[in-house]
């Protein structure tokens, strides 16, 4: 892993907010388009052993994102993300709700702000979360399983064998 | 193995009336109480003296406090006295470390997927 990279986790409980920067060694385009499109998230967007599915994801200011994050064994979380602003490479915001699979939402969800910036290569992405209650935040979580037997070496697995495909 | 990360306590306990812990530490009167408290242990009657309240009011942020254990009641004669209860802000905040760690562990995946994408460009 890139140690050096950095990564920073700040949570203001006063202000409902989560605040988190990290570092990637890549350009902005190439991180930009980790976060943005379907295909690409659907390989890191949830914490292994879970996996993220994208049903559909229209990334346009009104557009949303329906998505599950799956449990090994083979639970389903369905959320709903609506695009509310985008500047291109730099910056979105969307509105995130849990939801059932018809997308029936159960609100209040979370607001996320993503920011992007490059510098010398390495890209640094700002998340800003606010949630409106704590319990909203804990559901980010509710049903994640970390299963200790299972590493991130079934994810380099996983992608060594797309890098074959393509 | 699995490990379910859910904070206990006035999150998922039924019997004790839900109350938020995010709503609890997000009123100014309520961190003040906390940060007291945490000094000293302190009588409902005290408390309103030091915030200048009424006694009712008072009573309204202790219940909420109380519901969400960040304060415990401790009876001394005829006073009940709060005391902070730390353990639960510890709780909360190995809950938030769960919580950092999977976004660790998304952030290495990415970190994987563009040294994939870069490599094969």
């Amino acid at each position: 892993m890139n140690n050096d990279l950095l990564f920073d986790f700040n949570v203001d409980k006063a202000a409902k907010t989560v605040y988190i920067t990290r570092e990637f060694s890549a350009g902005q385009s190439l991180v930009w388009d980790a976060f943005t499109k379907a295909d690409l998230l659907d390989q890191w967007g949830a914490p292994a052993p879970m996996r993220a599915k994208t049903r559909y994801m229209n990334f346009e200011v009104g557009g949303r994102r329906v998505y599950a994050m799956i449990t090994p064994e083979g639970q389903e979380r369905w959320a709903v993300q609506d695009y509310i602003s985008i500047t291109p490479k730099t910056n979105f915001k969307m509105y995130n709700a849990f939801s059932d699979e018809n997308e029936n939402r159960e609100l209040p969800g979370s607001e996320w702000d993503y920011s992007f910036s490059e510098e010398n290569g390495i890209t640094k992405v700002h998340i800003i979360i606010f949630n409106e209650s704590f319990e909203r935040l804990e559901k980010l979580l509710e049903g994640f399983k970390i299963g200790f037997t299972m590493t991130l070496k079934n994810l380099e697995d996983l992608l060594s064998t797309l890098s074959e495909k393509h | 193995m699995h490990i379910y990360l859910q904070p206990r306590g006035c999150i998922t306990d039924d019997k004790i009336m839900k109350q938020d812990i995010f709503q609890a530490i997000a009123d100014p009167t309520r961190r003040a109480i906390l940060t007291l408290i945490a000094i000293q242990t302190l009588t409902p009657n005290a408390m309103a003296e030091k915030f200048d309240m009424t006694r009712q009011a008072v009573s309204k942020h202790i219940k909420v406090l109380h519901e969400c254990e960040l304060i415990k009641p401790e009876q001394s004669g005829r006073e009940i006295y709060y005391h902070f209860n730390a353990k639960k802000m510890q709780e909360f905040d190995h809950w938030l470390a769960q919580f950092r760690q999977n976004w660790e562990t998304q952030f290495n995946q990415l970190d994987q997927l563009l040294t994939t994408i870069k490599e094969q460009k």
